[in-house]
């Protein structure tokens, strides 16, 4: 496991863009060869799609050949419904990079046999080769999607219903009106993000410092499905110092130690706009950052 | 082009790099137009799973709803209440020319005028769509014959009539058919006026009211039975006087049916309308405000004598006045001209000038849901401006019909 502790939200956003930026550019996706990615919603996940967004607006990085599977979505929303993940995706990534609508795969909280929904949305993920980067973000009770504190760890995509904690975090989204609030959501399982090659977790603010606390320091538990990630072979938890207030000293200055090494993953590389230069003036110049 | 099965295969088109007037408010977002109408982007990705075809940088311009002019006498030359054999062409060359004003759409006027005129010229101005060609015609507004002696400016005495007699008959005896018109300017206090309202209120016609000696009562009478509009705002009607505020005071009367929302018209060409008399109506009122050019045919055609009507008119730089006398006869200012005016006039914002001059007119005629609003759905009739709302280039129906050409080297 790798945790990377950053000072504030915003450097956290932008290490976490500038690594799956890397990644992407690194795995040098093409029209045989597609980038597959997990995506999460939510207010902490927001500074680093901005980063990403701005990558893309500065020639940096394309979405071209990179494919997105959403987490989570709600049940029985309108998928034009303001809080619905559609719009957040919409309004907060997609409709400012290239991604081909095509690319983007997120569940239909509104269709007629749910399971089938989530069974195919299993399907997309396997058919398209696995899940290369996941990236999520955790509640303050450590769950992980909408799988809930006493989730299976080895569960799948599939309908769920959402904990008393979230509804009442979730209404401030809808009006302050607790029966407004969906109640149930189709959710990728913790076995189907265990099932990605790589996993990223941010978490910040230190009203998530209990649940890293739990996910890292304490043993693995259903009641903090997070914590599972502790048995995947890649795992990079990006943290503010906030979120780790309820860590030990000892974990804290170990992994702060060792950020110069991990800063080194995020290290400019060489830009798809700029490789396409080099193939053919063969310049070499990084990008700006 | 427009709708159906048709529409779904059209090129997707996205403008870019723009701010948009949606919802009163400019946003940094994309227009995104097919087959003819602003298209919902979220939609076309989440349902139809499909990118637009075609890209076009607007260079950090503004977007606006094309501007709407409902009351337009003529310009260039052309009167539309001079019933030539060929009123067509008149208004298809002046549709044509307002396009660098950024006006789409827009009510041709007629003067008052005597019976045979409006026999002869309503039949030949239909109801038309823009497009390359020129703005599209809304429908004729028909400002007078029945107005008051005393009010009546410029429009020619001897024209004047009342419908005392036969009420709505009298009407159509003076117009003839009804099928081409959408806005009708008359004066309340005439007798019977109440039926008359009714009548083309119930045809779908706008009832507006001007060139007036009316008391304030006897305007909320007229409002209650069916009229929208007030034409040329403080001009052609009894001055703002506090014990009886006269058709100004509809602005703030508490008389009017619940919801109803008033709109009347502004000449903002800085001559027929004192700024401070722009300010106290817009701020009283700003929701209602409409931005109309009242243009004469001498729009377009610089200094000297020209024909209104039945009349000789004399333009001396933005003003033109009947030949001889000091008496105001309508503006020779473009639509963008008024705009600019009434922004640095009243010091509102940019969002509620542009919308004083699109969604305004279009609520005014019902139109609301297709023109005067850039809202997924509507017509894609738009302009591109520059920050100091300078026309850069027009749109109707999602094709560039005018551009402004490029300065400098």
């Amino acid at each position: 496991m790798k945790l990377i502790i950053l000072e504030h939200y915003s450097q956290a956003s932008e290490w976490a863009a500038k690594y799956i930026r890397n990644r992407i550019i690194q795995f040098n996706p093409g029209p045989d060869k597609y980038f597959t990615m997990g995506l999460p919603t939510g207010s902490t996940p927001l500074g680093c799609y901005q980063k990403l967004i701005e990558y893309y607006k500065n020639g940096d990085l394309s979405f071209k050949y990179v494919k997105t599977f959403n987490m989570d979505e709600y049940v029985g929303l309108p998928r034009e419904h303001p809080e619905s993940y559609h719009s957040f995706m919409w309004n907060n990534f997609f409709k400012h990079i290239d991604i081909h609508p095509e690319n983007t795969h997120i569940l239909d909280g509104n269709a007629a046999d749910l399971q089938a929904e989530c069974d195919a949305f299993e399907e997309k993920i396997r058919a398209a080769g696995g899940i290369e980067l996941f990236v999520g973000g955790i509640g303050p009770d450590g769950h992980v999607a909408f799988n809930e504190p006493g989730s299976s760890l080895v569960s799948r995509t599939r309908v769920k219903t959402l904990a008393m904690d979230t509804i009442l975090a979730n209404a401030r989204f809808f009006d302050g009106d607790l029966a407004k609030v969906p109640t149930m959501a189709l959710t990728v399982g913790v076995g189907t993000v265990m099932d990605a090659r790589e996993v990223m977790i941010l978490i910040t603010g230190a009203h998530k410092a209990f649940a890293l606390y739990k996910a890292i320091e304490e043993g693995v538990n259903h009641m903090w499905t997070v914590s599972a990630f502790q048995q995947h072979p890649r795992t990079v938890f990006v943290c503010d110092e906030d979120a780790t207030l309820e860590l030990k000293v000892k974990t804290v200055k170990y992994f702060k130690g060792l950020m110069l090494v991990h800063n080194k993953l995020v290290d400019p590389l060489y830009s798809i706009k700029e490789k396409e230069i080099q193939k053919s003036q063969a310049a070499k110049k990084p990008y700006s950052d | 082009m427009r709708g159906g099965q048709r529409a779904a295969v059209a090129p997707v088109r996205q403008f870019t790099n723009c701010r948009i007037l949606r919802g009163g408010a400019l946003l940094r977002e994309d227009l995104w137009v097919r087959g003819g109408r602003i298209l919902d982007p979220e939609k076309l990705f989440f349902e139809e799973r499909r990118m637009a075809d075609e890209q076009r940088d607007c260079g950090g311009c503004i977007l606006a709803p094309g501007f709407i002019d409902v009351q337009m006498n003529g310009g260039f030359g052309v009167d539309f209440s001079k019933a030539t054999e060929d009123v067509g062409s008149g208004v298809a060359l002046v549709a044509r020319r307002i396009l660098s004003h950024g006006v789409t759409s827009f009510c041709p006027t007629l003067v008052t005028s005597p019976p045979e005129i409006y026999h002869k010229v309503l039949p030949q101005i239909p109801v038309k769509s823009g497009g390359p060609h020129g703005a599209g015609v809304l429908g004729v507004h028909l400002e007078g014959p029945f107005i008051s002696r005393e009010k009546r400016g410029a429009h020619p005495e001897a024209y004047l009539r009342s419908f005392e007699a036969n009420a709505f008959h009298d009407v159509l005896a003076t117009y003839g058919a009804l099928d081409n018109v959408r806005i009708v300017t008359l004066a309340p206090e005439l007798h019977r006026s109440h039926e008359v309202i009714q009548a083309l209120t119930a045809q779908g016609i706008c009832v507006s009211l001007g060139h007036s000696v009316a008391d304030l009562g006897a305007a909320e009478v007229a409002v209650q039975h069916g009229a929208t509009f007030i034409t040329h705002l403080f001009n052609a009607m009894l001055p703002f006087h506090h014990r009886d505020p006269g058709i100004v005071g509809l602005l703030t009367s508490d008389q009017l049916p619940p919801g109803h929302c008033i709109f009347y018209g502004m000449i903002a060409d800085g001559i027929h309308t004192n700024p401070a008399a722009l300010r106290i109506a817009h701020r009283a009122h700003p929701q209602g405000l409409v931005l109309v050019t009242d243009a004469v045919p001498a729009l377009g055609l610089g200094n000297g004598r020209h024909t209104l009507g039945q009349q000789e008119v004399e333009v001396d730089g933005l003003i033109a006045c009947i030949a001889g006398t000091k008496t105001l006869c309508g503006s020779i200012a473009p639509m963008d001209v008024c705009i600019r005016h009434f922004l640095q006039a009243t010091g509102c914002s940019v969002e509620s000038a542009l919308e004083a001059a699109s969604l305004h007119p279009a609520q005014l005629l019902g139109l609301e849901k297709t023109k005067g609003s850039l809202d997924f759905g509507a017509d894609a009739d738009f302009v591109v401006l520059d920050d100091t709302l300078h026309v850069q280039a027009t749109y109707i129906s999602g094709e560039l019909v005018w551009k402004a050409e490029e300065t400098g080297p």
